[in-house]
């Protein structure tokens, strides 16, 4: 009998506003210990949350992005726990009435797409961070990210694999980047996934499900799903029961334990928020939301294969992020000719030698309009293909323009018939023998005098051209 | 009348009760429970929910840091702090 496995995941993605979800403090990652709290967000009695509406509309366009339902009026509740990062005793959040519901994701898989459903959206709040580390019989609270927006996308239980789930996650990230909603760092916790996971088998109803907490690498995520399925298999198989309970994933273990101490305060006493009332929106306001979204990721992929004629691995790669997007686009621009040329360059030739570097594309010290000044000197044939990488080398360390540098390190390639006639004769002269057997029928000597007019004019002749005059002058 | 679980009650909101407060406070909290629940008997069919009793628009703040650094100020009436962090009993999954 085979197994199946069901995951459901919830993301829990930053918002990225400047000020917090509830109150004016700033939301700068990395800033010293409670620098940026305010009696709102400590969680001080008779203070009131005022919503950044910015955080509103982000959640919004996300939705939006997802094809979801936005709720015009959607509610705040709390959600009720005892922990020292969450200074109030609660965090504010939505429960039965969220901003979005209903939305889906389409996922590469091998033979196609599939279809994830996303159950809804909400807005919610961050906890503070607690540090356990090297302290004995304490912790340490920092509140800076207390009140910092959030929004948790809930999927349906519709991934069946680790690759699937990651898929999904990979998918996820890409877009909340493109809609510039996020800086989903995964590494500041921007971006982080709790994975709720089960086995059965084959055409039996759900097993009891285990929630694995906060991962916050696709690395990690992909082990703890692989290790929890297995997990639970085995239990199973040995005629034991799935309990249901969170866990956490210890990276360093590669495995899984309990969290139970979760488990009895698991009584979260949701009520409705009473210091904020509905937020409603506007279908007109809804509209010019939507009317902002920029080009989708899926969309963009599709206009670079039509209007550049890139293949869907290039126009792949080029579309992973906004910026490489646009600076595709840029370059293209600026060396109209060839857009391929430029899809070829850019992936093989620079993001190469920047990956090699350890630099972003936006560190990059070869700007798309000296890019295309090289890919013009290419495309009329000054430089051959080989000289133009040694161009581009010296370029990643100088700010000259590829004209210049061509002109003082004498790399113009030779297409002058006259000069590359001169040399042809100047090597014939010179092999007598090879030229007999040429001509007696050696058609293979024919790379040898390649070889011999490249090395003469000391790899500045146009090879094309060399070996077109080459064939004509040794037939004598 | 809804029996109340006093001792859960409590332990969900950490606060430590005596034998004999817990005595007082359960039938009094089960008490307040059922004068609320009164309101379930009321008719509400063709009633729209609502979601908050005051017929009011959200506040709204646009995104702009209006917050300064008020650490030691607001930090004074902590019972510990240490190098800007508070400083609690220990708590760890």
């Amino acid at each position: 009998m085979s197994w199946e496995t069901v995951i459901g995941l919830e993301v829990h993605v930053q918002v990225n506003t400047k000020s917090k979800q509830f109150c004016g403090c700033s939301t700068e990652f990395g800033a010293e210990p409670n620098t940026q709290t305010c009696p709102v967000c400590l969680g001080m009695p008779g203070q009131l949350p005022v919503l950044n509406i910015e955080a509103a509309r982000k959640t919004v366009l996300t939705g939006l992005a997802i094809n979801a339902d936005i709720n015009l009026i959607s509610k705040f509740d709390r959600k009720n726990y005892f922990y020292p990062d969450l200074p109030k005793g609660y965090q504010i959040t939505q429960f039965p009435l969220p901003i979005v519901e209903h939305g889906y994701l389409d996922i590469p898989v091998n033979d196609g797409e599939k279809r994830i459903g996303v159950t809804r959206i909400h807005m919610e709040e961050d906890a503070g961070k607690s540090m356990h580390e090297g302290l004995d019989g304490v912790s340490h609270i920092d509140l800076n990210r207390s009140g910092v927006p959030l929004m948790e996308i809930v999927s349906e239980p519709d991934m069946a694999n680790a690759d699937e789930a990651i898929a999904y996650l990979k998918q996820l990230h890409q877009l909340v980047c493109f809609l510039d909603v996020s800086g989903a760092n995964m590494e500041k916790g921007q971006f982080r996934c709790d994975a709720n996971v089960s086995v059965r088998r084959s055409g039996e109803p759900l097993g009891t499900r285990t929630e694995m907490k906060n991962m916050n690498s696709f690395r990690f995520i992909k082990q703890a799903i692989e290790y929890e399925v297995n997990r639970q298999i085995e239990i199973i198989e040995n005629g034991g029961a799935v309990v249901q309970e969170s866990r956490l994933w210890d990276s360093v273990k590669n495995e899984s334990r309990s969290m139970r101490s979760k488990e009895e305060a698991h009584d979260y006493r949701y009520f409705p928020e009473p210091d904020l009332p509905p937020l409603r929106f506007t279908q007109d306001e809804v509209d010019a939301i939507r009317a902002g979204m920029p080009e989708l990721p899926g969309q963009l992929r599709k206009r670079f294969e039509t209007e550049f004629g890139l293949s869907p691995y290039d126009a792949d790669v080029l579309t992973q992020t906004r910026e490489s997007a646009a600076w595709y686009e840029s370059l293209a621009a600026a060396h109209p000719a060839d857009p391929k040329r430029c899809a070829n360059w850019m992936i093989n030739e620079l993001l190469g030698r920047l990956n090699e570097a350890g630099k972003e594309l936006a560190e990059s010290p070869v700007s798309s309009q000296r890019l295309a000044g090289l890919l013009e000197r290419v495309g009329d044939h000054t430089i051959s293909g080989k000289a133009a990488k040694d161009v581009l080398d010296i370029m990643m360390e100088s700010d000259d323009d590829a004209d210049t540098i061509i002109e003082t390190k004498g790399l113009k390639q030779v297409s002058d018939t006259g000069a590359i006639d001169a040399i042809i004769v100047d090597v014939m002269a010179a092999n007598p023998g090879q030229v007999e057997g040429y001509r007696g029928g050696k058609d293979k000597l024919l790379g040898f005098f390649v070889g011999q007019v490249m090395k003469a004019s000391r790899g500045k002749a146009n090879p094309g051209m060399v070996n077109q005059r080459l064939k004509a002058l040794l037939k004598g | 009348m809804m029996d109340i679980d006093i001792r859960k009650v409590a332990m969900l909101s950490r606060i430590r009760l005596t034998d004999d407060e817990a005595a007082e406070l359960g039938p009094q909290l089960s008490n307040i429970i059922g004068y609320v629940e009164q309101l379930g008997a009321v008719d509400t069919d063709g009633v729209e929910p609502i979601a908050h009793p005051h017929d009011i628009a959200m506040p709204q703040r646009l995104d702009v840091v209006t917050n300064v650094n008020r650490r030691e100020a607001l930090q004074a009436p902590a019972p510990q702090t240490e190098s800007g962090l508070y400083v609690v009993p220990k708590v760890i999954e």
